[in-house]
């Protein structure tokens, strides 16, 4: 079954809709980049004037970096909803995003290491 | 769903802005039952104030509903919070405390994923809530440990007793703590790692 598709529109900031998921994530099937919660995100430009309101807020969000999780905490907005405006920050080259370090087959010692030193400080 | 006008929104206070050197970030999972203690042990530990993120899960009612000839869906906001401590300058720690019951947290796509690992917090009161979820992170190969939140009035279990009521392997650590404080917390988080470093094999 699929969900019934809306033509993408401006963000009005002024609605209340619950329809507005649409509107701002566009395409809700669309293709979405490899972003976990705790990728990091880091503004690479100033929003210009014809960004869409919620992609200029992560732009001055993420002036220092800050995980996904976080943007979608400050913005109030479903992580899902987030990445999907991240991908389009991204192909444009607005922003950049570093990977989190993940737990690999054969985990990594060192960075362990460096995780119990940075715990042991507190 | 009510976007804030850009202007309005709050992002992280001036200290709670990381530098520019944070690069690499890890993350743990805290699993437990409702009222376990998830979100204090975060608190306890993160040095930011935790943080709300949020899904909207959408599903097919299969099997729920007659629902010939009408598609239904039902939609559900699965909430988890978090927090964050940074290790260094380039290290971040993100934990996420999500709750136990397994229909919630299997939908969150990547959040095992990657993680270094987990902490099931348990409440010896009510101790059946967590098989599910020490069942779950086994199948799915996530290494875990056990902590024991110490409420005051929780009955107290020989730790073999415990065991054996969770049917733990002998390997995996078991610790007493309790989440209102940062260093019992903090040692949580050392176990784990600990336990992690135990597993991990050797660089040739």
């Amino acid at each position: 079954m699929s969900a019934p598709r809306r033509e993408r529109r401006k963000a009005d900031p002024a609605r209340r809709d619950p329809e507005r998921l649409y509107v701002i994530t566009g395409d809700p099937d669309g293709e979405r980049a490899a972003l976990d919660l705790v990728t990091m995100v880091v503004s690479q430009a100033e929003p210009s004037p014809t960004v869409q309101p919620e992609q200029a807020a992560i732009l001055r969000l993420c002036r220092a970096p800050l995980s996904v999780a976080e943007i979608s905490a400050y913005l109030s907005l479903p992580f899902s909803v987030v990445t999907s405006l991240l991908t389009e920050l991204l192909a444009s080259e607005q922003i950049e995003s570093r990977a989190p370090v993940v737990r690999a087959t054969l985990p990594d010692r060192s960075l362990l290491e460096a995780v119990m030193h940075g715990l042991q400080k507190l | 769903m009510d976007f804030r006008s850009s202007d309005t929104i709050t992002g992280p206070r001036s200290e709670d802005v990381l530098p520019t050197t944070a690069t690499a970030a890890v993350k743990v999972v805290i699993v437990g039952g409702f009222g376990v203690g998830k979100t204090t042990l975060v608190g306890s530990v993160s040095e930011i104030r935790p943080l709300t993120t949020e899904e909207t899960m959408t599903q097919a009612g299969v099997g729920v509903d007659d629902n010939a000839g009408v598609e239904s869906k039902t939609s559900t906001t699965v909430a988890m919070d978090f927090g964050r401590i940074s290790l260094s300058e380039e290290l971040i720690l993100y934990l996420f405390g999500t709750p136990g019951q397994e229909r919630f947290w299997f939908l969150w796509n990547g959040l095992f994923e990657g993680a270094l690992g987990a902490v099931v917090l348990i409440d010896t009161r009510r101790l059946e809530v967590s098989f599910d979820v020490i069942g779950r992170l086994e199948e799915r190969g996530v290494p875990f440990v056990v902590a024991v939140n110490t409420f005051p009035d929780a009955p107290h279990h020989p730790v073999q007793a415990l065991r054996t009521a969770l049917d733990l392997p002998d390997e995996v650590p078991m610790i007493d703590c309790d989440a209102r404080q940062r260093v019992s917390s903090r040692d949580v988080l050392l176990t784990l790692m600990q336990y992690l470093h135990s597993l991990a094999v050797p660089l040739a």
